[in-house]
């Protein structure tokens, strides 16, 4: 049976949510391809991780072992899957288009000689069970549909919270293939000498149901303080555009947009957001979107269900008045 | 110490017009600028240069115009240039442009340290760096955000999603630098005067050894079979009574406090 890889991100604790929205994804392909989502565990004993990744569709789960693979590292990573590329022949590779995802598949794919679509946002079978990858450039401005017609694997890197996953489900399970890769202690060259988490507040926009975000509007960075207020108020995460990010007002970890997160929640409220393209290509997915800004022709408004022409801080203001009175 | 630096010219993206009839890019006077991480990945190179010493060489590959963003970077204090244009290097992916750029690397003598740009901001694939450090078969350290050269080794911080990794790295090496990097230098006025009258050298498929079957689109695994403007949702309404967008919010369930 043909083969659909998705590749495991985890942190020798836990399967990345990425992977599940691959899993998502690949399982829909594979059907598609009467093929099987086979999940690619690296790590050495990391075979606890297993039933999680049948638990959101994998029917089979690889355990590439090494006691070099440890620790995520491109080198010895890139060499293990390529071996087991060559041994078991997959027709597609999926890679979150994370920091591991970027750093990994173009070497891999160098190494193989296969092609490589980076940072997918739509990935189809066609009715001529071609594989179609759809992914934007130019910022933004242009989608690209791209194949991969003689090669194989056809891999892809894939926008991280775009995919949708599947239910979890505990009971699902599936079978498990070990892979002892020959990994040779000399052809790991760079070595990671420490993986820090920084303490940062760990926000995870992806994940989040409700966002109140600010842009260039704002004009000030204590702009931030109301829409932190009007995110409590609501149970939102704040985020902000790219503008407030580069001006320094807002860490970059809040930025949504092409080069920031992708973002899929219930209600994202837009404030002094003019709507690059950019911006909205990390946003127009959400459900319902409120803009607030003082331009009405504002390309924001384009993509908004709701669209309230004013100043954010006379808006703001009177919506925490609303919902103050709505409590009570 | 030898120090190449692949850079590209690229349309400003954030300059990109969509002509709404035919729903196709303006390309049409959109300024061509260096690539902003390109000029982060030069400034690391210029820093080392300035501290321990090196030759530092840009290296691009484009059509005749890119010439100006190489003369940008000998402006900014790179010791010299070199073009690789073809039409048999033309409408590769990714894979294909690497093997160009590597085979060049090779062709030049090869070199210590090899910088590039994280991502282009036309293409945002950040592939061609870690796809050059597989061919060239040495390490890489991709989205760098601090570097340090000691002792003949790289030793830098890569992005991650929780933090970074410290890595170190034996040269030769590659790395690609990110917009944290650094912040690039100007051009120095009398650099630029000097670069302004450089002609850079431009090398063609039979310079750099490799065949006609080995670049551009011949050579590449991925085509490109579709490009469209991105759909946009329909328009939504224009409203002013705030009280009425709190009330629909919560009947939609989007706000908390339901009562019913």
């Amino acid at each position: 049976m043909k083969e659909v890889w998705v590749f495991a991100e985890h942190d020798n604790t836990k399967i990345s949510q990425t992977t599940f929205e691959l899993l998502g994804i690949g399982s829909k392909l594979a059907s598609d391809l009467d093929a099987q989502v086979c999940a690619i565990l690296c790590g050495h004993n990391m075979e606890s991780l297993a039933p999680e990744l049948f638990a959101y569709g994998a029917s089979k789960v690889y355990l590439i072992n090494s006691p070099h693979l440890q620790t995520y590292s491109a080198e010895p990573h890139a060499i293990a899957i390529s071996q087991a590329i060559k041994a078991f022949d997959p027709e597609i590779a999926l890679f979150g288009a994370t920091p591991v995802g970027r750093d990994l598949a173009p070497r891999l794919a160098s190494i193989i000689g296969t092609g490589l679509t980076a940072d997918c946002t739509g990935l189809a079978i066609d009715e001529d069970k071609r594989f179609l990858q759809t992914r934007p450039a130019f910022g933004g401005n242009l989608m690209a549909t791209i194949i991969c017609p003689n090669h194989r694997p056809a891999m892809s890197t894939v926008r991280p919270g775009v995919m949708d996953k599947l239910a979890r489900d505990p009971n699902r399970t599936g079978s498990l293939e070990l892979f002892t890769p020959t990994i040779d202690p000399l052809s790991i060259r760079a070595q990671v000498k420490e993986v820090v988490k920084e303490l940062k507040e760990s926000i995870n926009l992806t994940q989040a149901k409700t966002i109140v975000s600010g842009g260039r509007g704002l004009a000030t960075p204590e702009g931030f303080a109301l829409l932190n207020e009007l995110a409590l108020a609501i149970g939102g995460c704040v985020a902000s555009s790219r503008a407030c990010v580069d001006a320094g007002w807002i860490d970059k970890s809040r930025q949504v947009g092409q080069t920031g997160s992708t973002v899929k929640p219930d209600l994202y409220i837009a404030c002094g957001i003019s709507g690059a393209i950019q911006h909205l290509a990390g946003m127009q997915e959400s459900g319902f979107i409120v803009a607030i800004n003082k331009n009405e022709s504002a390309p924001i408004m384009n993509v908004a269900d709701i669209g309230i022409v004013g100043d954010l801080y006379q808006v703001i203001p009177e919506m925490l008045k609303q919902l103050r009175d709505l409590e009570g | 110490m030898r120090i190449i630096v692949c850079v590209k010219q690229v349309p400003n993206t954030d300059e990109v017009k969509i002509d709404p009839v035919k729903g196709t890019l303006i390309r049409e006077g959109v300024p061509s600028i260096l690539n902003p991480d390109d000029a982060n990945a030069l400034e690391a190179a210029l820093k080392i240069k300035d501290e321990f010493g090196a030759r530092v060489t840009v290296l691009s590959m484009g059509p005749k115009q890119a010439a100006f963003a190489l003369k940008e970077c000998l402006a900014m204090g790179a010791d010299d240039a070199l073009l690789l244009c073809d039409r048999a290097f033309a409408g590769g992916d990714t894979w294909a442009t690497s093997n160009t750029l590597a085979a060049a690397i090779k062709a030049l003598g090869g070199a210590d340290l090899i910088l590039a740009g994280s991502q282009a901001i036309d293409g945002d694939t950040a592939q061609v760096g870690p796809q050059i450090a597989a061919k060239l078969d040495i390490p890489q350290i991709t989205f760098a955000i601090e570097l340090q050269l000691k002792d003949s080794k790289i030793s830098a911080k890569r992005q991650t999603q929780t933090g970074y990794e410290l890595i170190e790295a034996p040269l030769p090496a590659l790395l690609t630098a990110t917009r944290d990097l650094n912040v690039p230098r100007h051009m120095n006025a009398a650099l630029l005067i000097n670069a302004t009258e450089t002609e850079v050298p431009v090398w063609g498929l039979k310079d750099i050894n490799i065949s006609e079957d080995e670049t551009g689109l011949k050579a590449s695994p991925t085509r490109v079979i579709k490009s469209f403007v991105p759909p946009l949702k329909a328009k939504g309404k224009i409203v002013s009574d705030i009280s009425a967008v709190i009330k629909e919010l919560k009947a939609k369930r989007l706000i908390g406090g339901v009562s019913s």
